[in-house]
């Protein structure tokens, strides 16, 4: 039992219509990723629960739903307080308000960086807790009896003496005049019936019959449908455009022409795309116009000539290198990954005289809203921006990008327009994972020990670009994340990051986000250092773990469970990876994987660990695990958007592989459950993926790879 | 003009012969249950059932389902099959983003009708046009067969 103080985080406010409507703020925590922002003095409530008197508790959903899972997490989290079954929870997407619906990791509106669970796992369960205590306190009153003679459970108080029942709606308008209890008690872990349990997801009833809606869904009285062709080179700009035949196209209304894009608005998408292809646009392709994906990588390579920040520095390098008995060195590499969600970046708009209304599905409400307001012109509270289910995130729909492309759109449009990016563009146009470019050493001793570790990282500093307030020093919290937490326990380790931006492409956070890229460098090259000294790849780090016994745990068990030891036929081989990094959580995987006569590579089998701290539902634990693994083979076999003359050579799927249903491994997870704090997971299982695959292969076939994506061609 | 009977319902509509039957159903008859992916066939987004065989309606133009039965996820419910495959996605919880998930019903359930019960050579053939970025697809593979396996529980005793 946590008796915590809550008069500062929970309210009641005056509900229209009667009932309950409580406040909560989320707060009490380092806001990680922010500048430091001045404690609210008077009360501020970030998130909402409405119980009207009909009964049906509403949450307002501060975070979004993009197949992660919080929109069945979160409920799961204020019902076990509030003694509800979450069913019995309806849910509303939250509009943007980065002061009612901040998350506390970032100070503002935001679903990424696998936080919501870590964000909202105290504030949830609180507010329901004061609910719940407010609605029994408030059928004590009515029957005049002891408030601790009355039990809640599924939205009923009952007073166990006598039977008597009464509804939270019915109880709902006179909690709502009660004070505010000054404590309150949380349950102890050992006492929840919900969080732990594999509840089934709220979503999945609207998502197999084709009732759930995506942005792209939405249809408004008016509405014409429009799609553009951006510069396909960076920083181009429309010179001509020649739209006779465009206009020709039945269906066609209007052509609007931006700086560096044309769109062609239509009554359907079809009269839209046709309009586009009989456009002539002649581009002015502007600085960038001959870049290719080797001139990015030889400016790369020539800044890892020079030392960076240093992110984290333990002993002496120098002189650990010095007393060395053998140094392995590397260059990794990793190339630019577009995110491909299945849903086309799309966003509907109606600027009306003084008011602008947008639709779409983002991460970051609140930046949607904010640019545009920007780009309108209008002060904020003139803009209205309504959220819906995203067809994937992936970091993609982090970036507003395609919110304010759609508001300059219908800015010439004197009608609600939805603003529909095909496939091709979709690809063409990304907020890339950046090309990142890695050189490590280590020093190993006569027996084969490592005593010192150098990693220089170079690449762009997202952070400087998208939260500011967290880039100090010129450190970089997301290109060293996984590189810089390295759990080996060496005595000499150096980790710099050198910034090095190629603005060639717009580059941002994609699953998994510098995770992803440090753990196939960091557990790639650990690798090489367990051949260097003739070591079993897991009994080598065992020996490294001494101080680290949640890692420890994780890599014996998928050790264990994926048969680690047991012979392989030829040409297969098992790879081992672990993870640790600042989502909070440890994994470790084993993959089993083929490489075939012709160089063909197969994944037969995925094995994962997971130690995430305390597990609200395990079920989405493991679906998201399955899911990033998923992502992360796509990535590590074939990911690699190139440019050629400053383009995007990839365009569709056929180009943009991505893994399909007879491809993919059967996948195997395993969770240790203990009491920590909750760690990220959507996020991990993408990270962790590309080393254990790549040190497979090595398993397999004795050639050790450090460029992504994997090229059959270098294994055959 | 065009005749399409879709779901069961005759109807006329006015739209170029060549338009895909994506676009028909999406934007104008507000049918946004199935979705749009790539706009090549290559992602099976856009899946739909014409006379019971899935098909991809972002390359399939009205004049080809003329006179033919569409199916689309709106409806797939109101099929013995298609019931099933429902029930078994939400037993499992299949949908993570649930974007491509209409398309994998409409691929499954006509696999379902066509094989009662599919190897997994034969649920690779017809689900590997179906691209889901969240990865669910070791779901989809478990959600097929316990679909099959709860069409030929409840389909034993019936006399049909």
């Amino acid at each position: 039992m946590t008796p915590v103080s809550r008069r500062e985080f929970v309210t009641v406010l005056a509900a229209a219509g009667g009932g309950l409507l409580l406040g909560y703020r989320v707060e009490g925590a380092q806001r990680v990723m922010s500048p430091a922002t001045t404690a609210a003095t008077n009360f501020t409530p970030n998130a909402f629960i409405r119980i009207p008197p009909e009964g049906r508790v509403t949450l307002v959903m501060p975070q979004a739903e993009m197949g992660q899972g919080v929109y069945t997490a979160l409920p799961m989290l204020l019902a076990e307080e509030l003694e509800i079954a979450p069913e019995q929870i309806q849910l509303e997407h939250a509009p943007p308000d980065n002061k009612l619906y901040a998350n506390r990791f970032f100070g503002e509106q935001m679903t990424g960086a696998s936080s919501s669970v870590r964000a909202f796992y105290e504030p949830l369960r609180r507010a329901g807790a004061t609910a719940r205590t407010m609605l029994v306190a408030a059928a004590a009153a009515s029957w005049k009896v002891d408030p601790a003679s009355c039990r809640a459970h599924k939205g009923v108080v009952t007073h166990t003496p006598t039977r008597r029942t009464l509804t939270y709606g019915a109880l709902a308008t006179r909690a709502a005049a009660l004070r505010v209890p000054d404590t309150i008690t949380l349950k102890a872990p050992k006492d929840f019936t919900l969080i732990g349990t594999p509840a089934k997801r709220l979503d999945s009833p609207s998502k197999v019959n084709g009732t759930a809606k995506y942005g792209i869904d939405v249809r408004l009285p008016g509405m014409l449908i429009a799609t553009v062709a951006a510069s396909p080179v960076l920083g181009g700009t429309v010179a001509d455009v020649d739209d006779q035949k465009a206009k020709t196209v039945p269906g066609v209304r209007q052509i609007v022409r931006l700086d560096d894009a044309v769109a062609v608005v239509a009554d359907h998408m079809w009269a839209a795309k046709q309009g586009l292809a009989a456009l002539a646009i002649r581009w002015d392709a502007g600085p960038n116009a001959t870049v290719s994906t080797a001139d990015i990588v030889q400016g790369l390579a020539k800044a890892s000539e020079t030392p960076g920040v240093t992110a984290r520095k333990d002993g002496d390098p120098e002189s650990a290198f010095a007393g060395a008995a053998k140094k392995v060195e590397a260059i990794y590499e990793a190339p630019f990954l577009a995110h491909a969600a299945m849903e086309p970046m799309n966003c509907t708009v109606h600027v009306r005289k003084d008011t602008c209304e947008v639709w779409t599905g983002s991460q970051v409400l609140s930046r949607a809203r904010a640019v545009a307001a920007e780009v309108t012109g209008f002060p904020l509270e003139k803009v209205v921006v309504h959220n819906h289910y995203l067809g994937g995130g992936f970091g993609r729909r982090l970036e507003v990008d395609y919110v304010a492309q759609a508001v300059r759109i219908a800015k010439q449009v004197d009608a609600p327009v939805k603003v529909v990016w095909t496939r091709e563009e979709d690809v063409q146009h990304d907020v890339y994972r950046p090309y990142y470019y890695d050189r490590l050493a280590a020093g190993l001793d006569q027996r084969g020990t490592p005593v010192a570790w150098t990693h220089r990282i170079v690449g762009p500093a997202i952070i400087a670009r998208y939260l500011p307030g967290a880039f100090k020093d010129g450190k970089d919290i997301d290109a060293i994340d996984g590189a810089v937490q390295l759990l080996y326990d060496i005595p000499a380790i150096q980790v710099e990051h050198v910034r090095h931006e190629e603005p060639v492409l717009n580059t941002g956070f994609w699953r998994g986000v510098g995770v992803t890229h440090n753990n196939f460098v960091v557990e790639s090259f650990i690798d090489e250092l367990a051949a260097a000294s003739s070591q079993d790849p897991v009994a080598f780090r065992r020996a490294l773990l001494g101080k680290s016994p949640r890692a420890l745990a994780v890599l014996d068990l998928a050790a264990r469970e994926g048969g680690w030891g047991k012979p392989m036929p030829r040409g297969r081989g098992r790879g081992v990876s672990l993870l640790y990094s600042d989502w909070g959580s440890y994994l470790a995987q084993v993959a089993d994987v083929e490489v075939t006569g012709s160089g063909e590579i197969r994944v037969h089998r995925i094995v994962c660990a997971v130690d995430c701290g305390q597990i609200v539902n395990p079920d989405i634990v493991r679906a998201q695990i399955e899911s990033g693994i998923v992502y992360g083979i796509s990535a590590a076999l074939w990911g690699e958007v190139t440019l050629n003359n400053g383009r995007v050579e990839q365009s569709n799927f056929h180009n943009y592989r991505v893994l399909r249903m007879n491809e993919a491994p059967p996948i195997e997870v395993y969770l240790r459950r203990n009491g920590e704090a909750p760690g990220g997971i959507g996020e991990p299982g993408t990270a962790v993926t590309a080393a254990a695959l790549n040190n497979a292969i090595y398993a397999a076939t004795g050639k050790r790879l450090r460029k992504l994506p994997i090229q059959p061609g270098l294994v055959s | 003009m065009v005749t399409l009977k879709i779901n069961g319902k005759s109807q006329q509509i006015d739209v170029p012969s060549d338009m895909p039957v994506l676009w028909v159903l999406r934007d104008v008859l507000g049918m946004t249950g199935t979705k749009f992916g790539c706009g090549m066939a290559l992602c099976g987004a856009c899946t739909v059932q014409l006379d019971g065989q899935a098909i991809r309606s972002c390359v399939t133009p009205v004049s080809a389902a003329a006179g033919k039965a569409i199916t689309t996820i709106e409806a797939i419910g109101a099929t013995a099959v298609g019931r099933k495959v429902q029930e078994a996605w939400i037993a499992l919880d299949v949908p993570q983003c649930g974007y491509c998930q209409s398309g994998q019903i409409m691929s499954a359930s006509a696999l379902l009708a066509r094989h009662a019960r599919p190897t997994d050579a034969d649920i690779d053939a017809a689900m590997s046009g179906n691209i889901c970025r969240c990865g669910t697809y070791g779901r989809v593979r478990a959600a097929i067969k316990q679909a099959a396996r709860s069409a030929s529980t409840s389909g034993k005793g019936a006399k049909s």
